[in-house]
Order: structure tokens, then sequence, then C-alpha cells
């Protein structure tokens, strides 16, 4: 499942993989779904800790403009990134934050709004590098940016050789968390759809 | 792939086996991916003390028989300059790349801009033409790299890729074609007897074949004014024969070297006249401008120099207006004015560096035409 065109910003501080995570999910996009994409990036000029976003563009035909105004899918991983982007998602985008390191406001209720705790999920998997990693294959299920064959494809290709195997699983643990929050929501969704019906025959 | 390592790839693909360079933002991942695959295909990776270094060590390498590039952005660029003289003076077929990023001076390292085309025409001193591909796009980036390349050896000029911040570091997919569908093309070689061999006589081309160190010609090679012997003639004939056939060289084969691509230009009464990165906001204005009713196409603008001032100027006779979109307070727009001659209103949608241009502002300039045609 992968929609036609959607606009990613991913955005958090240097150091914790933000950058590869646009390209794994761009690589993913035209690679491997053999559609159009670009990454472009912004950061400051330290190596570590600065501010930092990647923008990703994901297209059925050739795209011309490589920027976002306004994005279909926000990541954030650093309070920062989310204070600067969050106003700007498209009406009915999607917010995805990693909960431990962001505190969402009330922006997050004007739009589909999902958290997962992926720097910690990391960090019970051996390490919080690969947080980068649990959020695409969060993403990837949860939006359908992406398809998981492609996304599996540019993790293991975009990895150090040799850690392709826990970053495999890392990706999984993000994807099953995000087929489970749908799953609930889902669930939730038909609970309360009875409820009503319940209560219209009442 | 990122611009900047297309352009390296672009590079390699056209036989080159020689880099010198000196690390600067945002040009380094041209001269790091370089100093990763020379060593494996028999090449050559020198970071040099400086850029200075870096220009004399690449139009050595081209003497000694290789193609040679080097990579920088502005203050390297500048260092450059001197150099880049000596090689179109002695025709030393090279390839430097300026990833443009904003200046003057150290500038905006890490931000984009298109502010040395006006550089990469009159840079060096004296009277001089040049060539100046720019792509828009990290495929581009290597197509036009192999391009240039073909360029340098077939009109012994060093060749410019003037790309930018955001084409250099952008990524995008790269498709890179099978050996076998990429055309190049190295230097002619003299023939005849190596002892009466006159390095710098050409014939109606106007283009001298070049020997290679050790190939046993008779060569002497300077900076100075000279013969067709390479001899120093320190007199007006000497510098008129020499100047005029190195500007006839590029001039008479100019349409030849001229790349532009057209967009709706058909029934379009305003034309925008872009290239680079630029391009890229051009287009996204273009056809958001035609889904609202408005007669507008694109001049693509492949190579700036030499510049099309003949299509410019047909274009200029039958559009209403030429809107001149580049990342600078106008510089190409300056050649779009003078070749448009009065004919047409020309406009600039620019700025001084930092962002590439936003749709928006382009639209807002085909608006204030449109409306008012």
């Amino acid at each position: 499942m992968s929609d036609a065109h959607k606009e990613i910003i991913f955005t958090g501080f240097g150091g914790q993989g933000i950058v590869l995570a646009g390209r794994i999910v761009g690589e993913a996009a035209c690679l491997h779904d053999h559609r159009h994409s670009t990454l472009t990036q912004s950061y400051g000029p330290e190596a570590r800790g600065g501010a930092c976003s990647a923008q990703v563009v994901i297209a059925e035909s050739e795209i011309y403009y490589p920027y976002i105004q306004s994005p279909h899918i926000l990541v954030c991983m650093s309070q920062g990134g989310y204070e600067l982007y969050a106003g700007r998602l498209e009406p009915g985008g999607t917010l995805i934050i990693d909960e431990d390191l962001v505190r969402a406001d009330s922006r997050a209720q004007r739009v589909n709004s999902l958290s997962i705790p992926a720097t910690r999920m990391a960090e019970e998997l051996g390490h919080r590098m690969m947080a980068n990693i649990v959020m695409i294959g969060f993403l990837t299920a949860t939006t359908g940016a992406i398809s998981p064959e492609g996304a599996k494809k540019a993790v293991a290709g975009s990895v150090p050789r040799g850690t392709e195997e826990k970053n495999l699983g890392a990706f999984k643990k993000g994807y099953e968390y995000g087929l489970a929050i749908l799953k609930a929501r889902a669930k939730k969704l038909k609970r309360e759809e009875n409820r009503r019906e319940g209560k219209d025959a009442g | 792939m990122n611009g900047d390592v297309a352009c390296a790839e672009g590079a390699i693909a056209a036989g080159c086996r020689f880099f010198a360079g000196y690390p600067i933002t945002p040009a380094t991942e041209v001269a790091e991916h370089m100093a990763v695959r020379l060593p494996y295909l028999g090449g050559m990776h020198i970071q040099m003390e400086d850029e200075i270094a870096s220009m004399a060590a690449i139009l050595g390498a081209s003497w000694a028989g290789q193609k040679a590039m080097t990579s920088t952005s502005g203050p390297g660029f500048s260092l450059m300059m001197e150099n880049l003289g000596l090689g179109i003076v002695t025709e030393t077929p090279c390839v430097v790349v300026n990833v443009q990023r904003a200046g003057p001076s150290t500038g905006l390292p890490t931000l984009v801009a298109q502010g040395d085309m006006m550089q990469a025409r009159w840079g060096s001193h004296g009277h001089y033409e040049i060539i100046a591909l720019v792509p828009s796009s990290p495929q581009e980036a290597f197509d036009y790299t192999i391009r240039a390349f073909n360029l340098s050896e077939k009109y012994r000029v060093p060749v410019l890729l003037m790309t930018d911040e955001v084409v250099g570091h952008m990524m995008e997919k790269v498709t890179i074609p099978p050996k076998s569908a990429i055309r190049l093309v190295s230097r002619r070689k003299p023939r005849g007897a190596k002892a009466r061999h006159q390095p710098f006589s050409a014939d109606a081309s106007h283009i001298p074949p070049m020997a290679t160190a050790g190939d046993g010609y008779f060569m002497h090679i300077t900076g100075l004014t000279h013969d067709s012997r390479g001899y120093p003639g320190m007199d007006a004939p000497t510098q008129k024969e020499m100047v005029e056939r190195l500007v006839a060289k590029i001039r008479t084969h100019a349409e030849e070297i001229m790349d532009v691509e057209e967009y709706l230009l058909e029934d379009a009464r305003v034309v925008l006249v872009s290239y680079g990165v630029s391009v890229r906001s051009s287009l996204k204005a273009m056809f958001e401008a035609r889904d609202r009713g408005m007669k507008v196409g694109l001049l693509k603008l492949n190579t700036v120099w030499p510049f099309p001032e003949r299509r410019v100027r047909e274009l200029a006779t039958t559009m209403d207006a030429l809107i001149t979109v580049e990342i600078n307070l106008g510089q190409i727009a300056l050649e779009v004015e003078r070749s448009a001659a009065g004919r047409a209103a020309t406009d600039l949608v620019g700025h001084a560096g930092g962002t590439i241009i936003e749709p928006g502002a382009i639209l807002e300039a085909i608006e204030a035409r449109c409306l008012n045609v």
C-alpha cells in the first residue's frame, strides 16, 4: 500500500540519524518502490547536537521543487523540531513523535497524532543509535508512505556492514508497534460505532 | 545519490583519473568520493595545500595526458582564478567544479546561491571565452560532468561546472548508463615530424592538437603571450593573433556548445529564463501559472557560457516579457536584458542567497506581467 504524493519532514538533533532516516525513506521510494523522490537537508555547523531536519518528497512523477511548505507527515525526535514544524502540518496530516523526547501540545490534537518511544525501544535492543530505524518501521506501518519490502531493502543497504540484522530487528520492532497501534485504533473505532448503533436502536 | 557524488561519478565515467582539491563546504563530497574511488581505478587523488595549488596540479596532470578535475566553492573558486587563466592561455583541457554557496567572502558556507555566474565568465584577468555548464539535479550533475570533459577535450579549454549547494547536497535517483552508451571525446593528438611540431598551430577549427609531455614532441608552454611555436612574443600582433584565436575557437563553435531546453513556448507571452536549481522553482511556478490560464513558458539554460544570445533575442521579439530567475541580485538577468535589447520587458526574480527561489515569488512576477499585458 502506498499513496501517491507524500511530503515528509524528519526533525531532531544532529547525531540522531535524522538525515539517514530521510535518505532511507527516499531510497525505498525511488530505488525499490520505483517512484520519484528527493531528499534535502538542513543542519547547523555543529557535528552533533544542533537542530537538524531532512525533507523527503515522494511522487509518481518528476519532482520540481524539492522543499516542503506543509508536510503530510512530520516525524519529531526533538522538542525543538516539534516547535518549529508542528504548526506547518497539512490539515489531516500525520504527526509522529518520540514520546520520551517530545511533549506535544494542542497543535497535535488538530492532526492524526501518533507516538512511539522509539529511542527507549532502540536502547532496549542494545543501541539508541537505532531509534531512527525504529521510527522508519513505525512510519512504514502507520502511513503507507513506502512499502515494507522497499523499506527493509533500503535499511539493509544503508546501515554499516555487519549491523544489518540488528537494524532490521529495530525496523521490525517499530513496524509491529505501528501495526498494533493501528489495530487498537480500529478496535476502538468499531466499539464506538457499535455503541452509537446500539444507542440508535434503543 | 547526491549531486556531489553524481558529479564525481560523472568524472570517473568520463575517464577522469586525476583529482586535486582542497576541502570546502559544500563541495567536499566531490573530493571525498574521488578519494575513495580513484585508487581502485589506477587514478590519483591529491589533497593540495590550497586551491591555487589544486588548479595548478590539474593543469600539470592534463599535460601529462590525464583527464583531470578539481572541485571547490566560492572562496576556493576565487583563489583558482589566476591559474584558470593559465589553463585558458595554455589551452589545457580540465574541469573545474564550483558548488556555489552564498558569498561574498566566507558568506554562508552551508547555504545555496548562484552568485558566481559572472565570476565564471570574467573572474580571471584578460579577455577570453569560457564554457560553463549548470546542472539542476544530481542526474544532470552526472551527465553534464561527462559533457564538461568532452567539451574541454574538444576545445582545449578549462570547462566550469557551476552547480550549487542544493543540487550538490540533494539526493535523488541517478541512472548511470552502460559504458557503451556514454560517448567520450579525447583531445586530438598531433601527427607529423616531432622536431618541427608547433604546439599552438591550429587549422581552421582554431583548436590545435595537443601532445602529451613525454610523447617526444617539441613543446614550449608559457602563460606569456606566445606564437604558434609556444615562444613568448612580446608585441601587439602576437597578442592579437593568440587572443583572437582563443576567443574564436569558442565563438565559432558556440552553437554546438550551447545547450538549452524549452518548455511550453509555442503559445507563451511571458518566458522564464533560468538555470541550475532555480529551474526547479521555475518549473513549479510555470505549471501553477498555466493552471491559472497564464501563458508562460521556460527557457532552461544548461550551458550559461557561451550565452545563447541569439535565442534570447528571438524570444524577445515574440514575447511580452522575459523573467530571469536566479539566486543573486541580477547577473544572467543582465545578459538577458542585453540580448533582448529592448524588444521585450525584462524582469528579475532573485535574492542574495541562502535559500532557493520560492515558486510563489516567481508566480507573482508572472502574474504582474500577464495581468498587465
